[in-house]
């Protein structure tokens, strides 16, 4: 779901990167030097994550997991997902610096808003509860992240319609996918590490 | 064994997450200049409105790679993975879908000015990844990240960026373990909850693993007197190659800013 370079509008890049700026102040202020280690890590992990591809039907999807992000990292999401991208542009020439802005925060900000709508649910005790709101939590970062990736289009240029709804269509599956994983991968970590979804803020 | 070491480290089922050694003059070029450059010359071009400048870019970032010889493979695969975006663009760009007659209450009407839009996207976004792969693709990653500290980016942003980084490989050799594990058992990925269930589980126990590991940095770090700074060990040395590269790249990156402001187009 990365916008390549030269694509969106001047205002754009900078509503972007403003959104980004302020996303990643305030993950790093939340971020102290104890948690650092911990945080640059988890992004490891999703960044490896992100290059697993996993079969649907006769093609494959390969996995972002920022809703899972979002839930275990609250704003700290913003730094963890912008390292990932800086390490595209620089390793892959992958999504380039100017649209790093856009980029990070129409991955980060899905991320933080599911931490709100459903970071509590998850840290309920009974088992339907935090599995529904982890699909919910997979399903709509995708979400949210194509409706913002489509906006970001359609903001550059009256041109982009059709190539808006293709990316939210395309991405369909995608939402499905993220969130069977997302419940999945709750579950198990629910059950192995319980402390992670534990009551109180996350990981601390 | 040595023989092997020289080649590509791997080529099979990832990609090297680090980029080849250039053998080029442009691998030489401090880190700190080629980032300053490479970002404003981003803007410029992202921000062109005439398909004339991103062309001259196309031109010069063509320039640029030869002279940074990063080898041929490298620079057709990612070419074509940039321009898939491109053509995703050229697909869809050129039509104007509306409501109201037609099939289905639909009508496609074709659109010239999204199909020149299109071209005009697709040189910006060549013209930027030439650049980016011939300025950025020639530098370890590690030397980047160093120049950006040098360049004033947050500290706490460059040391996890630095153990990001670090991180990233001991967590891929795990994934790849697990994977190697599967494997001998047989596992075989198909479109059924067993595959799904598994590689929730997969990333569930690399999310665990790296949280156990991050402690263990984390005490080895305060071990090592870490108090906030994480110290850097590579500081470049600017040399009379970097000067002539600063001067001629800060004359095209002006004269291009001028035809930019002075409005020319090649119609």
């Amino acid at each position: 779901m990365h916008i390549s370079e030269g694509v969106l509008s001047g205002p754009v890049l900078a509503g972007g990167a403003i959104i980004s700026a302020a996303g990643l102040a305030l993950g790093l202020k939340k971020i102290d030097y104890e948690s650092l280690p911990r945080v640059a890590l988890l992004s490891a992990v999703f960044f490896v994550a992100s290059l697993i591809h996993l079969p649907v039907g006769p093609s494959s999807i390969h996995l972002v997991l920022n809703g899972l992000v979002g839930v275990i990292l609250g704003w700290s999401a913003f730094p963890a997902l912008f390292v990932g991208l800086v390490l595209q542009a620089v390793l892959f020439q992958f999504g380039g610096l100017t649209v790093l802005g856009v980029n990070t925060a129409a991955m980060a900000l899905p991320a933080v808003l599911c931490y709100y709508l459903f970071g509590p649910f998850l840290r309920r005790s009974g088992k339907l509860a935090p599995l529904l709101a982890a699909f919910a939590a997979g399903f709509c970062a995708i979400l949210i992240s194509a409706i913002l990736t489509a906006v970001s289009l359609y903001c550059s240029g009256e041109e982009f319609l059709g190539a808006a709804w293709a990316i939210l269509a395309a991405n369909l599956p995608g939402m499905v996918l993220e969130g069977v994983i997302t419940s999945l991968a709750v579950v198990f970590l629910k059950k192995v590490r319980p402390e992670l979804f534990g009551k109180g803020p996350t990981l601390k | 064994m040595s023989n092997a070491n020289s080649k590509a480290p791997s080529r099979g089922l990832l990609p090297s997450l680090d980029n080849a050694l250039s053998p080029g003059p442009v691998g030489r070029l401090d880190p700190r200049a080629k980032v300053v450059v490479v970002f404003i010359y981003s803007l410029q071009m992202a921000l062109a409105h005439s398909p004339l400048m991103p062309a001259l870019g196309v031109l010069l970032g063509l320039a640029l790679v030869g002279w940074a010889r990063l080898g041929w493979r490298l620079f057709l695969s990612r070419l074509v993975a940039v321009n898939l975006f491109t053509a995703f663009l050229w697909l869809f760009m050129p039509w104007q879908l509306s409501l109201g007659h037609g099939f289905l209450g639909l009508s496609l009407t074709y659109n010239p000015s999204g199909l020149s839009l299109a071209f005009l996207i697709t040189l910006k976004a060549n013209a930027i990844f030439l650049a980016l792969l011939a300025l950025l693709g020639s530098s370890p990653v590690k030397d980047i990240f160093h120049a950006m500290a040098h360049l004033r980016v947050p500290s706490k942003l460059v040391t996890m960026f630095l153990l990001f980084y670090r991180y990233l490989h001991v967590m891929r050799q795990e994934y790849l373990r697990l994977r190697q594990a599967m494997q001998v058992r047989c596992f075989q990925p198909a479109s059924n909850m067993h595959t799904y269930r598994t590689y929730a589980q997969l990333t569930g126990i690399l999310l665990i693993r790296s949280l156990d590991r991050s402690e263990r940095v984390y005490q080895a770090m305060l071990c090592r007197g870490f108090s906030g700074t994480f110290w850097l060990l590579d500081h470049f040395t600017w040399r009379r190659a970097d000067t002539w590269f600063c001067l001629i790249s800060g004359g095209v990156l002006i004269a291009l800013a001028l035809l930019q402001w002075s409005g020319i187009s090649w119609r």
